[in-house]
Formats: C-alpha cells, structure tokens, sequence
C-alpha cells in the first residue's frame, strides 16, 4: 500500500489561502512550468538531470515531493544553504508550476563509482527497511517520498547525516526504520540506490 | 559617455562601408548598416530561423532551448571561437588552484549534434537590421530574429596610457583563456616582496563580486608563497559593490598582513615604468598590475548601434529581451540593459543563463504567435574566500508593470558556517552549468 507521509491534503487548503494574498504581487499571468523551471538548471541541470557531484537531480520526482521539499525551505522546516534564499522568492503556485514541470521530466540515470561490495549489501537490505515507501528501487517517487535512484551519492550522504543529527527532520516512520541501522548499513543502502538506473 | 571613434574603426577592421555605421553609433544614431557585398552563405530556406551570436553563457542556452522548444525553427551559432572558456571559477586557476583551464573549456560539438544547432564560427562584424542580415567574416547570412549575446569589451580610453598592448603586461583577466595564463604566471615569477596591484572599475560591470573573490584567492596564494608581498585593491566604486560583509570578513580575518582595500580610479598606467596611477593621488609601483578596464556591450552590440549612448548598454524589454532599438533583435547577458525597479539583474553567467531561457521562451511565442509569459528568472553566484571556502548571493526575479523586481536577494550567513559546502555547491554549479552549456 502506498501511504502519504505529509500532511498534504492540509496543506492544500492553506495553499488556496495564500494564493489569494499573493494574487496582486508577482506574475500577471500564472506562471508556466516551463518559465518557472527552467532557471533551476544552472544548478540541477538540464531539465533537472543533475551531473553532480552535490546537487541533486530533481528529474522524474513527483510532483508533491518537490512541492513539499520548495514549501519546506520556504518556511525554514527543512535546513538549507541556498534553496531557503531562493524559495522565498516565489509563490506557491511557482512551486506547483515547478511540481508540474519536474514530474514530468524523463528519470535521470547516472554512472557513477560505487564500492560494489557496499552496492551489493544495500541491495539486501533495502526490500525488508525502506521499499514500503522508497518504491521500486527508490525509483518510483510517488507522494512526498523523493526518487533516491541514481542519486548522486554525495547529495544522498549529506542528507543522511543531516536526518541523523536533527538538522534535517525525518519522517516519524523512515526514522523507526533508520534508527536501527548502523552507519554501514545505512551507507550501504544509499550505495544501492545511487546505482539504480 | 561618448563612445570613442578609434574603438569602432579598429573593430570594423576597416570595412569602409561599415566604419560609416560606427560613426552613425558614435553619434547615438541607429547606423545604416547595409550587408553590403559579402557572400550571402547558409541561404535561408523555408524554415524560420533564428541566429545567434555569442557561443558564451547565454548564447549557447539561447540557441539551445530554442531547439528544444520548436524544432521547427532553424538555429544558427556564431562563435569566433572554438572552445569557450568560463571566466566563472578562472580566479581558481589564476590563483594556482587548477592545474589547467579544462573543467573550465567547452567544445561545441555535442551541443550542435545533440539540439540540431548550426555552428558558423565565424566573428559577427555587422548587423543590417533593416535587411535582416549578420554580416561576418565568411559571408552574411539572413535571420528572421537574431540573438546578441557578445559579453563585454573594455573603455580603455578612459585610463591614459593604456594601449592595445597593455593587457600584455598588465592583464585584465576579465575574458578568460590566454588572459587568466598570463595573470598566473606573472604572479608565479614574481619574487616575493612585490607589490601587486588589482583596479576595479567603476560599476557597472561584468560580475561584481569577481574582483573581491579574485583579491582573496590571490591573497591566500601569496600569504602561502609568497608571504611579504602585498596585494592593493583599488575600487574606483565607493565602497565593496558585492557581499561587502562577506569580503570584508575574510580579509580582516585571512589576509590582514597582504591585503589592503583603497578606495581610488585607476586614471593612467606606465607598462614600462610599472606604474599604476590611480585618482586618490597615489602612484603604486607594481610587481603586477591586474587593471580591469571599465566595460561596456561587447563591439559587435555597439557596431550595431544597439546601445544607449549613455549607458553603454543594451536596452531591451523584460518579456523576450527584444532591443527597444532595433526590432527581432534579441540581446542578453552582460550586454543588456533591463528596465528594472529597484536592483538590476546582476551581469553574471547565472543571469545569462537564465535570462537566455526566458528569451526563448517568448521568442517562440511570437514567432508562432503565442501570447508571451511573464519572466521568472534567477541569479546566483558562488564566490570564493579561500581555498576551501565560498559564500553565495541569490536573487530571484519577476517582472512587475514592465520592470524586473527583485523578489528575493541573500547572501550566505556571515559567519562562514556553511561556507566548505558551499565550496563543494559551487563546484557543482560549474560543472551542471558547463555541462547545460555544452551537450
Ligand atoms: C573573473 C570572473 C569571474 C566570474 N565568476 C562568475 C561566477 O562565479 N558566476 C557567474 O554567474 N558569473 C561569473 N562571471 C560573469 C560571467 O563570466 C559573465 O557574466 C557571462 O560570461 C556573461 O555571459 P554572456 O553570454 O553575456 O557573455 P560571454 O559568456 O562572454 O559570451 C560571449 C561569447 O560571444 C563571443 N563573441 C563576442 N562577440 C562576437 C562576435 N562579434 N562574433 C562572434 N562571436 C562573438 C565570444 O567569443 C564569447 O564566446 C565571472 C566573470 C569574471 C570575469
Ligand atoms: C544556486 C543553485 C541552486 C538553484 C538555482 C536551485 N537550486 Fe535547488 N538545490 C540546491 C542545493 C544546494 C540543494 C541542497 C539543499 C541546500 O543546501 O540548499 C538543492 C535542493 C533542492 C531540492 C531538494 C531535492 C532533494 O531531493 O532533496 C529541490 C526540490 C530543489 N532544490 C528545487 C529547486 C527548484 C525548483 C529550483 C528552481 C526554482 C532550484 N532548486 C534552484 C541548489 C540550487
Ligand atoms: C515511512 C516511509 C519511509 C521509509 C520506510 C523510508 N523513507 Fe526515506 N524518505 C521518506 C520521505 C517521505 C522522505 C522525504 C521527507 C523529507 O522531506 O525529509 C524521505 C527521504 C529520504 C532521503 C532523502 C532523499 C532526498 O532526496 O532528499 C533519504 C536519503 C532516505 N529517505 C533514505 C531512506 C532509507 C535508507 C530508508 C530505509 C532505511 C528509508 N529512507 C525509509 C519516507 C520513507
């Protein structure tokens, strides 16, 4: 079964709320995927199809989850260096324009050097820890759960580390299955998902 | 400003026909250029097309979200070049950080088979906007829009002595390539115990943090090298025009005993002498001189007579960057001149880029006679404070009754938290937008 692991629904609401207070600002047309988007590839890349090493690819990630993430920055919710900046420069209805625009971009493979030993182990343990949510190989991004497949591992490790010190807030139900797992292990799954293609 | 003849006959290179048009510029006019009698080469066919001149930050994005929006449309490059060269990252290399300029070279070779894009590397010497037609040094060739997007040149006339020759000893390094070599190696020979000198002109001009990121990364080389030179910054600006808090920290807290920020115009310079001579009544004796010239629209914008006179730049529209000039001419990058409210578009590579897409998306609007969108544009820009550290400044922009607002602009915390990821972002900022402008 495939669950939400944001408030989403919620968050809707309050998005028609706000929508109207920004209606006077910015934009005299509703932005458009493509203008909105766009600008975000000289640091994602093109289409958002990251070459790495650090910034994450955002191709192919559903709609909700870069919602989520844009709305989290915006607000502070989710420690950032530069995307916090930036959110806060565009309304909600750019985040769903950018939503729009990212989830329909083609999965973004990349070849990158892992320890095959490490892919290997992460591959054993991903069915019974983090599959209920990170869909068919971390490929599938359905909801909130971002694509983790082909990941630059880089990206995937700082983010890691962020959820294991607090600075980055993880899901009540990822952390049940996280916490329980070593360093190694953990770093042995964001090997496999990083060579998913 | 007036514009200087001297300039414009050597970059018409003497065409007679066409030092005419400089001279109709010069006097603020829009020149009559006529295409005149070169070759017409690529004779258009029945497809649309659209020419682009400038194969550097924006032209490059310009020519290849075309394609990929209407592969209808035909798409020709002009680029003097074959390998660009990033200025972004090229304080690196001039500070002895990069072995070689390759992570900052791009072909063009995938880009043009991957989009379906044809190179002409050519240079642009005229444009007749009346015929339609760029005239270049194969032949002239028809557009139905053209996009201009050359970067700058330099005002060299407003510093006395400074010649064609000067940037030969006192390079400016403020196009990358044989430029940023030469910069390197002159402060790889020099003794230590030298003096070296940085002239920053006044704004506005290509990259304003650049001069402050290149004074830290040639401060932190000298304090490892060579640590009884010195490095004087002279600001022809009134005070540090970009992340003032960020610089000033770092070189209060890194580079004390090199670094010194004074505030003066370099007025006049002695290659023979080495002397740089600078408003605030100072002459500096130089090891090396890295004076940045004051800067315009590269020349091809000017022979065009796409300028304002006064401002040195191009004026264009906030919907598809259209010259209020010259009609379906297109400019961007460095060279433009946004009607802005409060804070202009900073002349960087990120803004090039994204002001590149915004460009082609209305261009494709009116070329097929669709309503245009209301930009939505970012700039960002990484620069470095050491060796391993950087902090960013980031905008993002809309437009408002006609005019670009800033609806968002910061900078890194001050207190250099965040400043070793930051490197590592900025790193990957290259390489992702390298790898946009090249496949
Ligand atoms: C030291 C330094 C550091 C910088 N760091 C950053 C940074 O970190 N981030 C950032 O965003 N920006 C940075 N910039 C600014 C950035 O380099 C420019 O803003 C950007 O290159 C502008 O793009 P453009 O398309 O206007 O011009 P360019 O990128 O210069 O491209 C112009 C191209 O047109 C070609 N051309 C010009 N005239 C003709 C002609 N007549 N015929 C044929 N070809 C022609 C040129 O050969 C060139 O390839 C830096 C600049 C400097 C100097
Ligand atoms: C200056 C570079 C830069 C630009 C421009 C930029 N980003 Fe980011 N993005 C980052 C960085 C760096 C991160 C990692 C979080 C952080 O530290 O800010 C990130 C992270 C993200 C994430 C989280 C991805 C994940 O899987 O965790 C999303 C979503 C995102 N960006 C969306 C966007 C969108 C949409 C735009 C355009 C409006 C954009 N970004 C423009 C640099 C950038
Ligand atoms: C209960 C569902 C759930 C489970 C189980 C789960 N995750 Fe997640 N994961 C999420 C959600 C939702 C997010 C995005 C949440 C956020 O905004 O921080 C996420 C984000 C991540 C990210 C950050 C990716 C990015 O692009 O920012 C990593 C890394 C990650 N998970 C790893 C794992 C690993 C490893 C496991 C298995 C041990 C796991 N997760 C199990 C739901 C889950």
């Amino acid at each position: 079964m495939k669950r939400k692991w944001s408030r989403w629904s919620l968050a809707a609401g309050a998005l028609a709320l706000s929508a109207t207070a920004f209606a006077q600002t910015p934009a005299q047309t509703p932005p458009t995927p493509e203008m909105v988007s766009f600008a975000c590839a000289g640091c994602h890349g093109t289409n958002g199809g990251s070459a790495g090493l650090l910034m994450p690819s955002l191709a192919s990630q559903s709609k909700e989850s870069i919602v989520d993430a844009m709305k989290k920055f915006q607000s502070g919710e989710r420690t950032s260096t530069i995307m916090g900046r930036l959110a806060k420069g565009f309304t909600e209805a750019d985040f769903e324009a950018m939503g729009e625009f990212f989830s329909k971009q083609k999965f973004h493979a990349t070849n990158q050097k892992l320890d095959k030993a490490k892919v290997k182990k992460g591959a054993e343990l991903q069915e019974a820890n983090c599959s209920r949510c990170h869909l068919d190989d971390g490929k599938d991004g359905k909801d909130d759960t971002p694509v983790m497949a082909s990941q630059w591992l880089p990206y995937l490790q700082m983010q890691m580390d962020m959820y294991l010190s607090g600075a980055r807030k993880m899901p009540e139900q990822m952390a049940e299955k996280v916490k329980p797992l070593s360093r190694e292990e953990l770093d042995a799954l964001l090997h496999f998902y990083a060579s998913v293609k | 400003m007036t514009l200087d003849r001297r300039n414009f006959i050597k970059l018409l290179g003497g065409a007679s026909g066409l030092a005419l048009a400089g001279h109709a510029a010069a006097q603020g006019k829009a020149p009559a250029v006529s295409a005149g009698s070169a070759a017409e080469i690529m004779p258009k066919g029945s497809a649309r097309r659209v020419v682009v001149i400038g194969g550097g930050y924006g032209g490059t994005i310009a020519a290849k979200y075309l394609r990929m929006l209407d592969k209808s449309i035909e798409v020709v490059l002009i680029e003097r070049n074959k390998e660009f060269v990033s200025c972004p990252f090229s304080n690196f290399y001039i500070a002895g950080l990069m072995p070689d300029m390759k992570a900052l070279t791009i072909k063009y070779d995938k880009l043009a088979a991957n989009h379906g894009i044809k190179m002409l590397h050519a240079d642009a010497t005229a444009i007749d906007a009346a015929a339609k037609m760029v005239v270049t040094s194969q032949g002239r060739l028809a557009y139905d829009r053209l996009v201009v997007s050359p970067g700058i040149d330099f005002m060299t006339d407003e510093i006395e002595g400074y010649d064609a020759k000067t940037p030969e000893i006192f390079p400016h390094a403020w196009k990358a390539g044989p430029q940023s070599a030469l910069l390197r190696k002159q402060l790889q020979a020099m003794k230590d115990g030298g003096t070296v000198v940085i002239g920053v002109p006044l704004m506005p001009f290509r990259c304003p943090p650049g001069p402050y990121e290149r004074a830290c990364l040639i401060s932190s080389y000298l304090k490892k090298h060579k640590p009884k030179s010195k490095l004087i910054m002279l600001d022809a600006n009134p005070d540090v025009v970009s992340k003032k808090g960020l610089f000033t920290k770092a070189w209060n807290s890194y580079y004390k005993d090199i670094f010194q920020y004074v505030g003066g115009q370099v007025t006049k310079v002695d290659t023979k002498a080495k002397i740089v001579v600078a408003d605030n009544f100072d002459d500096y004796e130089v090891a090396v001189a890295n004076v940045i010239p004051p800067q315009r629209a590269g020349n091809i914008a000017v022979a065009a007579g796409l300028t304002d006179d006064k401002k040195r730049w191009c004026p264009v529209d906030a919907i598809s960057f259209e010259s209020t000039i010259h009609k379906d001419i297109h400019v961007l990058g460095d060279a433009t001149l946004l009607p802005s409210d409060g804070g202009a578009m900073p002349k960087s590579g990120y803004s090039a880029n994204s002001q590149a897409k915004v460009c082609a998306i209305n261009i494709v609007a009116l070329m097929n006679g669709k309503p245009t969108t209301e930009l939505s544009a970012i700039n960002a820009c990484y620069s470095a404070v050491s060796e391993t550290e950087s902090v960013s400044v980031s905008h993002v922009f809309k437009v408002v009754n006609g005019k670009i607002k800033i609806t968002a602009s910061a900078v890194s915390p001050a207190d250099f938290s965040i400043a070793k990821i930051e490197k590592a972002y900025g790193e990957s900022w290259l390489k992702n937008v390298m790898t946009e402008m090249s496949t």
